[in-house]
């Protein structure tokens, strides 16, 4: 069984680093917004934090949100409709096996973009390490996990290849500013504010600033926490049912 | 035991029935096909043997399993190509017949299938690169990867050029050589009668006739005679046409008249099927 995991999670990031649709808009763009918005506001205050710093952060969370659900969302769908979920069904690769390589590939691209933000976020902008960085970690995996199960469950709503780029972008984008990746939710208008406030990258940013900003442990943010993996399991549920591995007939 | 033991098969999507019923067994070595036009119900058949529909009614045995409770054990045992190829476009050839052989408990050497297929001066090309009729041996490379007792073969050849047809089914005869089930859907008549020990024919979700081609030719007539009487055309099948050219001409004779327009000629399959399948205007 892990020979097998190992077998399919090899394939999936030579697909990953291959196909350079999603490599880009997954790995590279939080990278370039981070060097583009770090060089215009990283030398001011944000919040009372040094803006490369406070950015850093916010953007770490957008890259978990362009991985682990909108690039896997788009992923999945794209096969899904292309016929290859139900080929691959038909081999006696046990359905979990796979679903649990293709999360694992999305958490290695993850921990390979954090790294490469946070060195190139000091290096270059001048950013400061992670206050916490065991809790950074730990609050990284859970967002991941929490947003991999959130993008499974998205592949229910789109129908077709031709739109999932389209109808997922269209959706998780304006989230991504509503919720504070760059500006804070408190500078918003109020019903932005609102709708933020049930939003889970909303608290996943609010736990990264918490740990990587301020250097506070996980337990002194038991809300962040909880609000993240209450997403998460909503999730796993409605990813259990809403999950197809044959093409949606038109 | 058989390899395929089907009977009584029933199967709707929502009130329209695909299979009102349909019964047929596959011998171990055998190549099975179920012939017949688009929309008779021969996916639908393969699909629920292979384990991805559920049926509505009726017994199926699939090496000695019912697919509806499909394992591990029994996907290692059988090999699929489906109706339409898919796979990564971003692998090689010879990634993707790796990665599926890393998926089989015992598995042939994946350069071997890949030159089983004829695809050898392509194992190095990105799969986006391949023409429809490589991409569909490719297809055949991962059914046959995980060394199964049991190939499905959904429609292997349609959209082939005559070339590339014949060469896969010189492929499939290799396959039959190794004794490996075959269970083989198409809608071309020649590809059946090239590869098929028996020939099941659907038609709207019913077999309307099975046998070996030879039977099949024998039991709906196997000569046929046209001609026409007073301007209206008469088509008359026949086991005996010594006896009923002779009676008939007999006729036209005595009554001192020609047989206009008369034709004799022994039927092809291809005739049988159009007329069985009702497909022949």
């Amino acid at each position: 069984m892990i020979r097998l995991f190992l077998h399919e999670l090899r394939a999936e990031q030579r697909l990953f680093w291959r196909s350079r649709e999603a490599a880009f808009f997954t790995f590279f763009l939080p990278i370039i917004f981070l060097v583009l918005l770090g060089s215009v506001y990283g030398g001011d205050r944000i919040q009372g934090f040094k803006g490369s710093t406070y950015l850093l952060a916010g953007l770490l969370g957008y890259g978990i949100v362009a991985t682990a659900f909108a690039g896997l969302a788009i992923t999945l769908v794209i096969r899904r409709e292309s016929g290859v979920l139900k080929r691959v069904r038909g081999t006696p690769l046990p359905a979990g096996i796979y679903v649990g390589a293709v999360i694992g590939s999305t958490l290695v691209v993850i921990g390979l973009e954090t790294l490469a933000q946070i060195l190139i976020g000091h290096w270059a902008l001048g950013a400061g390490w992670p206050a916490a960085p065991g809790s950074l970690a730990v609050a990284i995996l859970l967002g991941a996990a929490s947003f991999a199960a959130l993008g499974l469950a998205v592949t229910g709503l789109v129908h077709s290849a031709e739109g999932s780029s389209a109808v997922v972008n269209a959706g998780y984008l304006p989230i991504v500013f509503i919720c504070g990746v760059i500006f804070s939710v408190k500078s918003m208008p109020g019903f932005l504010q609102a709708i933020a406030h049930v939003l889970p990258l909303t608290y996943l940013l609010r736990l990264i600033r918490d740990v990587f900003v301020d250097g506070k442990g996980l337990t002194s943010a038991p809300g962040s926490v909880a609000a993240i993996a209450v997403w998460g399991v909503v999730g796993v549920l409605l990813a259990s049912r809403m999950f197809q591995w044959e093409p949606r007939e038109a | 035991m058989s390899a395929i033991e089907v009977s009584d098969l029933r199967k709707s999507y929502g009130p329209r029935e695909a299979l009102h019923g349909i019964s047929f067994a596959v011998e171990q070595g055998e190549v099975f096909a179920l012939l017949g036009p688009n929309g008779a119900g021969k996916t639908t058949t393969v699909e629920i043997l292979e384990g991805y529909r559920r049926r509505n009614g009726g017994d199926v045995r699939v090496l000695g399993v019912d697919p509806g409770d499909a394992d591990r054990e029994f996907r290692a045992r059988i090999g699929i190509v489906l109706q339409s190829s898919a796979v990564y476009p971003t692998l090689t050839v010879s990634e993707i017949v790796e990665l599926f052989a890393g998926y089989y408990p015992t598995s042939r050497r994946p350069d071997e299938v890949i030159r089983l297929v004829g695809l050898e001066e392509k194992s190095g090309a990105r799969v986006r690169t391949l023409s429809g009729g490589q991409l569909r041996r490719l297809d055949l490379a991962l059914a046959l990867v995980g060394d199964p007792d049991l190939v499905f073969l959904d429609e292997p050849t349609t959209g082939f050029d005559p070339a590339a047809r014949r060469h896969a089914w010189e492929t499939i005869r290799g396959l039959r050589a190794l004794g490996k089930t075959i269970l083989l859907t198409t809608h071309y008549m020649e590809e059946a009668q090239r590869l098929a020990g028996r020939v099941a024919i659907l038609r709207e979700g019913r077999i309307v006739a099975t046998g070996s081609p030879a039977e099949l030719l024998s039991t709906n007539g196997s000569v046929e005679i046209r001609f026409e009487r007073d301007g209206e055309p008469v088509v008359v099948h026949t086991d005996e046409p010594t006896r009923v050219l002779h009676e008939l001409t007999a006729e036209a004779l005595a009554a001192g008249g020609e047989l206009e327009r008369l034709e004799v000629r022994r039927q092809s399959l291809e005739d049988v099927y159009l007329e069985l399948t009702g497909e022949d205007g």
